[in-house]
């Protein structure tokens, strides 16, 4: 079965293509790339002029709550929302009841994950058991099941020393440990940004020093294990800054942030809706523009949502009592691409930070359009102009600050392995 | 006399004017004539239902408010979940919500979350009087300190206002920073360093870590308590370097400018932030506060849920 995708601007990045081009697909592999007009006998065609076709989008760092919590979210409605917000996979954090810390709960998503047959579904196991930040999780076997990376998101890894021996022992095995920059001592009982409007609100501050001084360590561990280290979620000019300089000295980490850290700012803490609170917090205008900058300028390699859904158990209470995060996965996009209609970042950069690297960093098939590759493709309108509502969410959860925001560019369709999804 | 305010709650300083807050200083100024006759009570409130909605406990401005409710003849209940509403496996909301369910006319609250009050006033169409959230504010305390100063010093624009000790923790700061600036005093906070939070200068606010410098010059001192139960202690080394560092003591009294004043919101540690006479000293005004504080809720219950024809009757 063929399938022509016509009349889009193909950009890819990793072929350092941004053309118009006819996609051939066949099967789930791309075939070839037409020039425009180009014809292929026999090709079910697709009409996609105006859009974008751009290798399938992978967001790094998304929860689905899936096993124990599946009132929040299952993997198969977050692997349903991943797709309708045009992501042809997701890496799923191991923060589940029972915590991803062995092979049979690995099994079990990934089992979800091909029944829903939504998008693909990259389970992260954990690194520590439980994730207690006491002994390693048997990581080796995570990986042999299906695991793409490592991370003790939610917690950061404490101990220095368990975290020098998990980037280690992770050298034998290939995958990234994915590290949730946090000093408790410095955070504990904060639920906002340290700054004039922490102030303001009477709300317990969390400086930024707490993110900047774990990825100080963190970086220092990379520099000495040369594991293979991510830092999930910057939010901090400081944060930036530290994996800028480390970078140009030559230490091979790779970064994210989330949408909210360069859309919003602790501002908009004011009125205490919980849909404002997670962690890291929404920081100030500095680091907000310092985050962007971080985006165009290669330090930060990486977009995700956190996609953290929570029911109104733990979100319409009182703002310090609620939990932390905010479903991501359909506004992630569009939120993105105002960095691109804001002249912030190039379209080929967007395709970068959304699909080439999260590819390259947790090591999976994807990122690519190059005959040959995987059929994971994402066609994106980026004229369509919406209206976010929480309502016609595909997750089992609303807990976003978007709703009613007027966007514009959204995923028209995205095919993991050649299928409509 | 316009008997509403602009406002459906009073959940922090931030909301009010200058105008505003005057026209409720002047409506407290009638109220406290109330509490000075022998019978100390009027009509006005009567058939109307007041919820004393304590999260959290509090002797003095429960008392408060429900001397101020009954004075206006109003039916005062005071309701104190004795845990948090969390641990009892009932929200907050859905708190309120049976409490709404039995009609009351005005929800007093306090609770330790910052944003509390205002949660639940956007969940109720009841008019709510924050009562203290967490650190961020105690708006009837503010007002109640404002009302002080301007009966005792003639006036608030101008004057010089220095706020010492935990102001990290302290919505009493934060609601008398916002209310006498907006009055057009001059603020300055002093404290350990580690006390004194962020974005000061962005308030407005000078900050000074040395007393002996901070009250030179002030026509109000106003003393905070350290709260411990909201970690301050570990903030410092100990009570006695604090105290020797930043206590009020007779020393640093006499130094104050003529007509000076000193305020507490209390409860007051004697010995920490303030010696026994200094507190008790003829510059103390503490237990004025707490004297016209039933008359600044009076005239906040009266305003905000409606009263009778004479305010004053």
């Amino acid at each position: 079965m063929k399938l022509l995708l016509k009349g889009g601007r193909v950009i890819d990045p990793a072929a350092g293509l941004d053309e118009p081009r006819e996609v051939l697909i066949d099967g789930d592999k791309i075939q070839t790339l037409l020039p425009p007009g180009g014809r292929a006998e026999g090709a079910e065609v697709i009409e996609v002029s105006g859009c974008w076709v751009v290798p399938g989008l992978i967001d790094m760092h998304v929860h689905l709550r899936e096993p124990g919590e599946e009132y929040k979210e299952t993997v198969a409605t977050g692997a349903a929302e991943a797709a309708a917000g045009g992501f042809t996979a997701v890496a799923c954090m191991a923060n589940t009841r029972p915590v991803n810390d062995n092979a049979s709960v690995t099994d079990y998503i990934l089992e979800k994950a091909r029944a829903a047959g939504k998008a693909r579904v990259y389970p992260v196991g954990a690194v520590s058991k439980g994730l207690l930040g006491e002994g390693l999780a048997e990581m080796g076997e995570l990986v042999d099941h299906g695991c793409v990376a490592l991370s003790d998101d939610g917690h950061p890894v404490a101990s220095a020393a368990l975290m020098r021996c998990a980037l280690e022992y992770c050298l034998a095995l290939g995958v990234p440990i994915l590290s949730h920059p946090e000093e408790k001592s410095l955070s504990e009982g904060g639920s906002m940004n340290e700054g004039e409007w922490s102030t303001r609100l009477g709300l317990r501050p969390i400086p930024a020093a707490a993110e900047e001084v774990m990825v100080a360590r963190d970086i220092l561990l990379a520099e000495l294990t040369g594991g293979k280290l991510h830092l999930q979620h910057l939010s901090t000019a400081g944060s930036v800054r530290l994996v800028r300089e480390a970078k140009a000295r030559g230490i091979k980490i790779t970064a994210e942030t989330c949408p909210h850290y360069f859309t919003l700012t602790d501002a908009a803490v004011k009125g205490y809706d919980p849909n404002f609170k997670m962690n890291p917090p929404l920081r100030s205008v500095a680091d907000r523009e310092a985050v962007i900058a971080g985006l165009a300028d290669g330090t930060l390699d990486a977009i995700a949502s956190d996609h953290a859904p929570h029911s109104p158990v733990e979100k319409d209470v009182e703002f310090d009592l609620a939990a932390n995060g905010i479903v991501g996965l359909a506004t992630i996009l569009p939120l993105s691409l105002r960095l691109v209609e804001e002249g912030k970042i190039t379209p080929a950069r967007l395709v970068e930070l959304l699909s080439v690297n999260p590819a390259r960093i947790l090591g999976v098939a994807g990122g690519s359009l190059r005959p040959g590759s995987l059929a994971d493709v994402t066609v994106i309108d980026p004229a369509a102009e919406w209206t976010v509502d929480k309502a016609k969410f595909l997750s089992k959860s609303r807990n976003t600050p978007f709703d009613g925001w007027k966007v514009r560019g959204r995923a028209k369709m995205a095919l993991v392995g050649g299928k409509a999804v | 006399m316009e008997r509403k305010l602009k406002i459906k709650s009073l959940l922090d300083l931030d909301s009010l004017d200058r105008d505003g807050i005057t026209h409720i200083l002047d409506t407290a100024a009638g109220m406290k004539e109330i509490n000075e006759r022998a019978i100390k009570k009027v009509p006005t409130l009567k058939g109307r239902t007041q919820i004393n909605l304590f999260f959290e406990p509090s002797t003095r401005t429960r008392t408060s408010f429900e001397i101020a409710g009954k004075r206006l003849s109003a039916d005062v209940l005071n309701f104190s979940p004795s845990s948090s509403s969390l641990t009892k496996g009932e929200t907050t909301i859905d708190t309120v919500k049976n409490l709404e369910a039995m009609a009351p006319d005005i929800i007093v609250v306090r609770h330790k979350s910052a944003g509390a009050a205002e949660m639940i006033s956007r969940h109720t169409p009841v008019p709510v009087i924050n009562a203290g959230d967490g650190a961020h504010a105690h708006p009837t305390q503010g007002l109640l300190d404002l009302f002080a100063v301007r009966d005792r010093l003639g006036k608030i624009e101008g004057l010089n206002v220095t706020i010492v000790g935990d102001i990290a923790n302290s919505r009493v700061a934060r609601s008398n920073i916002i209310g006498f600036s907006t009055m057009g005093a001059k603020v300055t906070v002093c404290g350990p360093p580690p006390l004194i939070p962020a974005g000061m200068d962005a308030l407005g606010v000078r900050v000074s870590h040395n007393l002996d410098e901070a009250i030179e010059g002030a026509d109000v001192v106003m003393m905070l308590r350290i709260q411990l139960e909201r970690g301050a202690g570990g903030r410092f080394p100990s009570s006695r370097e604090y105290s020797v560092r930043y206590g009020l003591n007779a020393r640093r009294a006499e130094k104050m400018k003529p007509g000076a004043v000193i305020m507490h919101p209390g409860p007051i540690n004697r010995g920490v932030e303030i010696s026994p006479e200094v507190a008790d000293g003829d510059r103390s005004i503490i237990l004025y506060q707490v004297e016209v504080g039933v008359a600044v809720r009076m005239a906040l219950l009266y305003l905000l849920c409606g009263g009778g024809d004479e305010v004053t009757a």
